[in-house]
């Protein structure tokens, strides 16, 4: 998410494969370390849409069908 | 006699100088001031209607049906709360129901679900420090996926991240009752809508 733009594609690939995995792993180190938060939607077991905030790469669910980035949250006015 | 004049001319400015030099100096600052101010791109409307219509798309795929629906139509997004005694430590709920009203670029709003009390306002933004264009706003329908993805994955995070506020702060307590009335009426519009369908879908069927 991009103030100005909406959705962004940071970078796409198949954990499946060793060479794809590093990349992705180092991109979402890179989106952490920059301080954006990171979430994936996904539908909970009362068959409600909701989204898992993750802190680690590996808690990232294997069959995710993506990762959002956005802003980190701070107390408004 | 033009001599005359002109050394007392000099002789005048000479005496105001210690008057216009500051303001004509402090001109100056401002002047700069606003130009320092001024983002490096200016405000483009199609990039931003660009941009919105993106996070429409993005939102839309996040999250329920229903709750797209409610915010294509009301213009807000409820969502549930799952804290046993309420939002925050201050005050319980005693365990009734609650839930959250979230408004692109207002406070997300906490109140009772049966008896619509409205409990707390809690001011929070998502700003991006990068200022990609010249902003540190997100389009509106990405501000209330951030909220949505916030709330429904770490409830407790968001809320203790914002800034909380008695009802009335920012938002009109009347527009908000207003707005649950709204939603209360067009759920049951839903409903009614959906039964209808079931019924002559199971008249097509039979």
């Amino acid at each position: 998410m991009k103030p100005g733009h909406g959705e962004v594609l940071i970078a796409e690939g198949d954990v499946e494969r060793a060479e794809d995995e590093q990349r992705l792993i180092e991109e979402f180190r890179r989106q952490l370390d920059a301080g954006l938060w990171a979430a994936v939607p996904y539908t909970g077991s009362a068959g409600r849409r909701q989204a898992h905030m993750v802190r680690a790469f590996g808690d990232i669910p294997r069959d995710a069908e993506r990762v959002i980035f956005f802003p980190r949250a701070a107390g408004g006015r | 006699m033009i001599l005359a004049l002109a050394a007392t001319t000099l002789v005048a400015l000479a005496l105001l100088s210690d008057l216009i030099i500051p303001r004509v100096e402090e001109a100056w600052s401002r002047h700069r001031a606003r130009r320092g101010r001024a983002p490096a791109l200016s405000y483009d409307p199609g990039r931003e209607r660009r941009a919105e219509q993106r996070a429409r798309t993005l939102l839309r795929s996040c999250v329920d049906d229903e709750e797209w629906a409610m915010y294509r139509d009301l213009g807000f997004i409820r969502v549930w709360g799952s804290q046993a005694d309420g939002p925050d430590q201050a005050g319980g709920t005693g365990g009734a129901p609650y839930a959250y009203l979230i408004y692109p670029h207002r406070a997300i709003v906490a109140y009772l679900a049966q008896t619509h009390r409205l409990l707390n306002e809690y001011c929070v933004a998502f700003p991006d420090q990068t200022r990609p264009y010249g902003s540190a706003r997100l389009p509106d329908s990405d501000d209330v996926l951030a909220k949505w993805m916030a709330l429904t994955g770490d409830e407790r995070r968001l809320i203790a991240t914002a800034n909380m506020h008695l009802p009335g702060r920012q938002l009109d307590p009347t527009r908000v009752r207003r707005d649950l009335w709204r939603l209360t009426q067009w759920e049951r519009a839903r409903m009614r809508s959906s039964g209808a369908h079931s019924a002559s879908t199971g008249v097509d069927a039979g």
